[in-house]
């Protein structure tokens, strides 16, 4: 591969409303001393997509997964995580909390192994809301958020895992969504699935930004440029160039940018 | 907004729910602990007393060849010399071991390699109704079988050593056989094929290559049936004759370290020599056992395989 | 010799042996089936053993063995529950996680008879719990706990990492995900290491001779007062159990028809084992199917 200079960055501060932000990021795996991310300092767009951008490796599925301390078990992270004027990235935060409000959708759909209508009531169970007629609502409208629920209404008492890979993913989203939260992380959500699903995936997704701030890590560039308003594009750990998606794809800055969205990379 | 901010502050009905949880589960883990540490700590200190307060020397003890707690012997020492529990219990276990490991291997490469399909259809569930077989149903059968048998061809009583062997093989047989179809799977099957594909025989891909590539794990399954055997009270307690006596030939009765304790920790009484001879012996098991399970974690440590 | 005949030798020698251990499975079975089914009879079930004259049954023992396993895993279930919860869904990778896995280890190579002897040691001495179930019940929890906490821990392992993610990233707490997601999931794989367990149980005698006794008083079946001493739910009671009674009929030798009791009893013993065996595996099929919706 060829070599670039990580320290030669270009990243904008978005002008819109920030959601949330990361200030001087590094996460380290286990007891190793190399940094998998280092010094990421990023700012997200309220009710916009930002995408994640980069080659395997890179180091973008490890910062996204620290937006909402899912890492927390297996790295240690430093920098700030800011939310709502929270630095999130503290013990002494309740990570339950910040997780109800930031969620996730992982690259593998992984629903619980108990029926639609579960899957999503489950979680909200836990909370305490326990009205049936409440918990009824959420599951429909969740559901019709995600795109799902003509496809479903009928089964909702069967068991989530005779669903479609696509139909999963999407009850996944559903399952995300009915915590109200304020953020959305999705990590690849469509690397599993068929180009059919991945387009009716996009759409959910471009309707949901209405009303969630979207994050999302990608592989595939045409979608990035398809769906999101920023793109951040990571090499090796380093984030090198935050802008709008079309001057990334158009007239990005940095040479690494340049050679990774014109395929010449690697 | 605030009150957002106020909650991402405090603890909520997660963070309690979560230290219940840890606090039940480390509540188990610290249980299983003390227990353990407890065994250990009240077998050694029972086992250690015949030494500390009956003043009985150890090398006596090891090397004695009487057995016979209530007496003193010429030099005002009791008669507490456990080699003839000793030597039966090595015996028993090498001797069942050495007989069964051939088979056990055979049975199993019979499973893995010659007749995969109907060798595991048929062999497998029966091997794993043997393994479940409480030990007292093959004392019995040894003692109406086995030692009839033995009367018959040797004379005498038909207990002793033999018996004791031929039960514990049968035992640890189908043992030895589960673990060594393991080792025998985790060979790689490109082992097999590479072997194969250079010419070599299915009996040389067995004895050059499966073997040797499973041997570390081979042993343990051995070492497994060792101490299973060396442990083993009730069933061999049934047909050993239950005579502390040195061993002299396979045939006549003795007693192992298990089949001693069994029959005497309710004939004595606490605190006195007798009783704590007896514990004595149940601290040579317990150490023993510790040892099969140092050796079994070393032969893990150096044999595992690379690929 | 050529390779081509030291192939044929082998394969040869191979099937021998194969053959003599087939034919020792033969015969063992066939003494079992052969020997006991025959005394197997509604009375042999029913009666109350009798030390010194022939034709007592096992009824007692039975039960006994029965109540004792059931005491056994409502001890020993939640105590492995905790620890396996802990060795799975907890424990770091670091020296104190290593010395737990040793001390269980230890706990389960250690000898039954060992296990027993402690028993009888602490509970039935120190603690003057006397030859009862209890102290049987517990000594069987000590033997019994390795092999349940490595088979829960094998199920509670065998779910996949995703589903933990989907939990916590729900803001679920990781016991609330433990118990909702991971233990149903783990279910049947749980229940089949149960069942398995109880089968060594069942069968176990060395630990128990010197804890739960070797003698079976006479039990009042209507009696349902756990305090009252006849009852046979008492569970500060001796009790001898089926495992125990075969191994007792026959080095006591005071009971004349020793030989055909022992016998019925073994195939009784192995009856209730198999029928462990059978039902694990269906136990375990069936909830599986369910739970993926047939898929």
């Amino acid at each position: 591969m060829q070599a670039y200079d990580l320290s030669q960055t270009h990243i904008v501060t978005p002008a819109e409303e920030i959601a949330l932000s990361t200030n001087q990021l590094q996460v380290y795996y286990g007891n190793s001393k190399h940094a998998s991310m280092s010094d990421a300092s990023l700012s997200f767009p309220r009710f916009q997509i930002t995408a994640l951008i980069g080659a395997s490796g890179s180091g973008k599925s490890t910062y996204l997964r620290s937006l909402n301390r899912l890492n927390d078990r297996i790295a240690r992270i430093k920098g700030e995580i800011i939310y709502r004027h929270t630095n999130i990235n503290d013990s002494k935060v309740n990570v339950y909390e910040v997780r109800k409000h930031i969620g996730m959708v992982f690259q593998k759909p992984n629903p619980f192994a108990k029926s639609i209508s579960e899957n999503i009531t489950f979680a909200l169970k836990a909370q305490g809301i326990t009205n049936r007629q409440e918990l009824k609502q959420r599951v429909e409208t969740s559901l019709k958020e995600a795109a799902l629920w003509d496809e479903v209404k009928d089964d909702l008492n069967k068991s989530a895992l005779a669903l479609s890979g696509g139909q999963q993913q999407r009850l996944c989203i559903a399952r995300a969504i009915a915590m109200k939260p304020d953020i959305l992380l999705l990590d690849e959500p469509a690397s599993a699935l068929d180009p059919i699903s991945t387009t009716k995936l996009e759409v959910t997704l471009k309707e949901l930004a209405k009303n969630y701030t979207i994050i999302i890590v990608t592989h595939n560039m045409q979608q990035a440029s398809r769906i999101s308003t920023y793109t951040a594009f990571f090499h090796l750990g380093h984030v090198l160039e935050y802008d709008r998606t079309e001057r990334i794809f158009q007239t990005p800055m940095i040479q690494a940018t340049h050679d990774y969205v014109t395929g010449n990379f690697g | 907004m605030d009150d957002i901010q106020k909650k991402l502050m405090s603890p909520s009905k997660a963070s309690r729910e979560d230290i219940t949880g840890r606090i039940i589960s480390y509540t188990c883990i610290a249980a299983i602990i003390i227990l353990v540490i407890s065994i250990l700590y009240f077998i050694t200190s029972r086992g250690v007393a015949t030494f500390t307060t009956n003043h009985v020397n150890l090398w006596q003890f090891l090397s004695g060849e009487e057995w016979n707690p209530g007496t003193l012997n010429d030099h005002g020492q009791p008669q507490v010399g456990a080699l003839p529990m000793i030597v039966t219990s090595f015996s028993v276990t090498i001797l069942a071991a050495l007989l069964a490991t051939p088979f056990a291997i055979a049975v199993a490469l019979f499973m893995t390699d010659i007749a995969p399909k109907n060798g595991a259809k048929f062999l497998q569930p029966v091997i794993e109704l043997l393994v479940g077989i409480p030990s007292v149903v093959y004392g019995f059968i040894g003692l109406t079988v086995v030692v009839p048998a033995i009367r018959h061809i040797f004379g005498g009583t038909g207990s002793g050593i033999l018996a004791g062997t031929i039960v514990l093989f049968v035992m640890v047989l189908p043992t030895i056989t589960s673990l060594a179809v393991d080792a025998l799977r985790a060979v790689p099957a490109y082992f097999r094929s590479a072997s194969l594909a250079l010419g070599a025989t299915r009996f040389q891909t067995i004895y050059k290559v499966l073997l040797r590539a499973a041997m570390p794990r081979l042993l343990t399954a051995v070492i497994f049936g060792m101490a299973r055997a060396f442990g083993e009270a009730l069933a061999v307690q049934m047909v050993i004759g239950n005579a502390v006596l040195m061993p002299h030939n396979l045939v006549t009765p003795t007693a192992t370290l298990t089949s001693q304790l069994t029959t005497n920790i309710g004939n004595t009484i606490m605190g006195t020599l007798p009783n704590n001879a007896l514990w004595s012996l149940a601290l040579i098991l317990l150490l023993m056992s510790l040892v099969f399970n140092l050796i079994i974690r070393y032969i893990g440590k150096r044999g595992e395989i690379k690929s | 010799m050529t390779p081509h005949q030291s192939d044929r030798i082998a394969t040869q020698l191979i099937n021998l042996l194969v053959g003599i251990v087939v034919l020792i499975l033969l015969f063992l079975l066939g003494d079992i089936v052969l020997s006991g089914f025959p005394h197997i009879s509604w009375h042999f079930l029913t009666s109350p053993s009798s030390s010194f004259s022939a034709g007592g049954g096992v009824r007692d023992q039975l039960f006994n063995s029965l109540y004792l396993l059931v005491l056994t895993l409502i001890i020993s279930f939640p105590l492995a529950l905790g620890s396996a919860i802990y060795l799975s869904e907890y424990a770091g990778d670091n020296w104190f996680t290593g010395l737990i896995r040793t001390a269980i280890e230890v706990l389960s190579s250690l000898p039954s008879v060992v296990v027993g002897l402690f028993g009888y040691l602490l509970f039935v001495i120190e603690f003057h719990m006397g030859f009862s179930i209890l102290s049987g019940a517990i000594a069987l929890t000590f033997f019994n706990l390795p092999l349940l906490v490595r088979s829960i821990e094998g199920s509670l392992h065998a779910v996949p990492n995703s589903q933990r993610e989907a939990g916590s990233a729900l803001g679920l707490s990781n016991w609330r995900t433990i118990r909702g997601i991971i233990l149903p999931v783990a279910l049947p794989g749980i229940l089949t290491g149960i069942i398995l367990s109880a089968g060594r149980v069942f069968g176990e005698a060395a630990a128990l001779i010197y804890t739960a006794g070797q003698s079976a008083p006479l039990l009042d079946y209507s009696n349902w007062n756990p305090t009252s001493s006849s009852s046979f739910l008492n569970p500060m009671r001796p009790a001898e159990t089926l495992a125990v009674h075969i191994w007792k009929v026959n080095t006591e030798g005071v009971t004349p028809d020793a030989v055909s009791i022992s016998a019925g009893a073994s195939a009784v013993l192995i009856i209730v084992i198999l029928i462990f065996n059978f039902g694990a595996r269906a136990i375990g099929n069936q909830m599986y199917k369910k739970m993926t919706g047939g898929k």
